[in-house]
């Protein structure tokens, strides 16, 4: 399963029959196996790494670092939740170091995200604090390069 | 001047490498995408790229000793130990080299005088006939089949020795073919060669880059096989490293002796940078080892399955990063065949015939290339059969 995890963690467009053969298995076994681990959360869903600037439509993001107070029974689960419910928020992740939180956002201008700040996440009671940074330029995600292009440098044979 | 007679005839004489020929006419072609390199798509595990950068920011930029660092030599001896189950003393048994190919060189130097044999099972890696006539060696070609998976067959090795033997090549597990040798193959080699005074040069250096049931077996840890065999490998293609031009034989104190004394006068020693690093290789890279190990495993299967699925049969190679698989259905021969596929579809493969006449019907294919770059190339294969109509292709 971690195989085939780390396949489609790579590569979700990859045809089931290519995996098969990849992993030594019938296609019918690679379907239930990843029916399977998306039944048991294994898999979250699927998307496309779109290099937005190069598509020249306008979006902006952000991160966020928070610093929340925790509850003494539910550490910091109730805030998380509360702030990944928001349809704004892209991604919640708690930190080691010097914040708790760590948020990404995505919006259409910069005023949209700095008003989701003012009036949706610094109001939230258990929010002590926010500094908000806005990502300039994308140069790699997720593994892919966006500005420039990956090389073979090898001979040819 | 009148440079061809100024040439040695011996160095004249080299058979040139096959695989050249055939980059020079992919070289012109604009749209090309090979199939053809022998060397990892990986990039060297950083760790190691680290202790190379931190070596150079030390200043460690003088030669090392001629055998190498002792640190490196010593675990080089643990690492053989702990993978395959070799014993050796790092101070008289180990010598550091530019790269296995120049272990393979210093070891065949050291050894063959004019007229000695080499047997060379074929099809296998271009260099070590070049080497052998440069010393006045004679070659003795020995195929493999295609029927033994491209083994060596221990009777064929019993006819070809003669009093005049004295090494063998063991290119296993094998560039091009990607044969792998079981212990029950070793077993019978070592039976063919124990009271006889053939040496072995053993070249392991896609040991670590096997797929089958059981892990790669080095014919010097079979009884009695120790004392009359060298073992040749490296950290090119088990650590990502061809570029760092490191290797390493380990033998018989009096041969590495030899060795030493050769690559004293001929190279002085190993790059320095490169064996700093691969003290680190050894001593914390096993996990990445495994990492590519585990990748290269599935694009292997996805290339197997896709060469057979379009009618060019391909036995299951077990180790190294290559298929080899048969064209012989195409009525072309393998020059024509793939000279052919890189004029019609831009892709370019290597002729079995550049790795020995037994290479003759069959096609090199490396799988050191993303998922997407293999399936690319398939498809244009598969376009290419269709187009001139070879029998068995899918659709």
């Amino acid at each position: 399963m971690e195989q085939l995890l780390k396949i489609l963690e790579n590569n979700a467009r990859l045809p089931v029959e290519d995996i098969a053969a990849m992993l030594g298995k019938s296609p019918a076994e690679v379907s239930a196996m990843m029916d399977l681990a998306r039944a048991q959360g294994l898999i979250k869903g699927y998307k496309t790494l779109v290099d937005w600037e190069k598509a020249g439509v306008d979006r902006v993001e952000a991160v966020i670092e928070l610093h929340v107070s925790p509850k003494k029974s539910r550490g910091f689960d109730e805030i998380a939740n509360t702030i990944a419910s928001f349809d704004e928020v892209e991604s919640v992740l708690l930190m080691s170091g010097g914040y708790d939180l760590q948020l990404v956002i995505k919006g259409k201008t910069f005023q949209e995200i700095a008003l989701f700040v003012a009036k949706r996440l610094s109001p939230l009671d258990d929010v002590l604090s926010t500094a908000t940074h806005f990502v300039l330029r994308t140069y790699k995600r997720e593994g892919k390069l966006y500005q420039m292009d990956e090389i073979d440098e090898r001979e040819l044979l | 001047m009148e440079y061809e007679k100024l040439i040695a005839p011996a160095a004249a004489a080299m058979r040139p490498s096959g695989i050249r020929k055939f980059f020079d006419l992919a070289a012109e072609m604009p749209e090309c995408i090979s199939l053809g390199v022998g060397e990892p798509d990986f990039k060297t595990p950083w760790a190691i790229r680290e202790a190379g950068i931190d070596s150079l920011e030390h200043g460690r930029t003088r030669y090392t000793s001629n055998a190498g660092l002792k640190e490196l030599r010593v675990e080089i001896c643990r690492y053989l130990k702990r993978r395959f189950e070799l014993d050796y003393d790092p101070l008289h048994e180990v010598l550091v080299t530019v790269g296995g190919s120049e272990a393979i060189d210093m070891c065949v130097r050291a050894l063959v005088s004019p007229g000695d044999e080499v047997i060379i099972p074929e099809p296998c890696f271009v260099c070590y006939e070049p080497i052998t006539t440069l010393s006045g060696g004679v070659p003795v070609h020995l195929p493999c089949r295609l029927e033994d998976e491209f083994r060596l067959n221990a009777e064929a090795l019993r006819q070809a020795i003669t009093p005049r033997t004295k090494l063998l090549i063991l290119p296993f597990p094998n560039n091009p073919t990607g044969a792998v040798l079981e212990r029950e193959d070793l077993e019978a080699i070592a039976e063919v060669l124990r009271g006889t005074n053939v040496i072995v040069l053993s070249d392991e250096i896609y040991s670590e880059l096997t797929y089958g049931a059981n892990r790669h077996i080095s014919i010097a840890s079979l009884p009695g096989m120790k004392e009359r065999t060298v073992v040749v490998n490296g950290f090119s293609k088990s650590y990502a490293m061809t570029g760092w031009r490191l290797g390493y034989a380990c033998g018989p104190a009096p041969i590495i002796q030899i060795m030493t004394k050769i690559h004293q006068s001929a190279i002085m020693s190993a790059p320095t940078t490169s064996q700093y690093a691969a003290i680190v290789a050894l001593k914390e890279c096993d996990k990445e080892i495994e990492q590519m190990r585990d990748e290269y495993n599935m694009r292997r299967r996805l290339v197997v399955k896709g060469f057979n699925d379009l009618g060019l049969t391909c036995f299951e190679p077990k180790g190294a990063f290559y298929a080899f698989p048969c064209i012989q259905s195409t009525g072309m021969t393998s020059q024509e065949f793939c000279t052919r596929l890189l004029e019609q579809k831009h892709v370019a493969l290597v002729p079995g015939d550049a790795f020995g006449d037994s290479g003759e019907g069959y096609c090199r294919v490396s799988y050191a290339y993303s998922v997407e770059h293999l399936k690319e190339a398939l498809k244009r294969i598969g376009e290419f059969l269709q187009e001139i109509g070879a029998p068995c292709a899918e659709q």
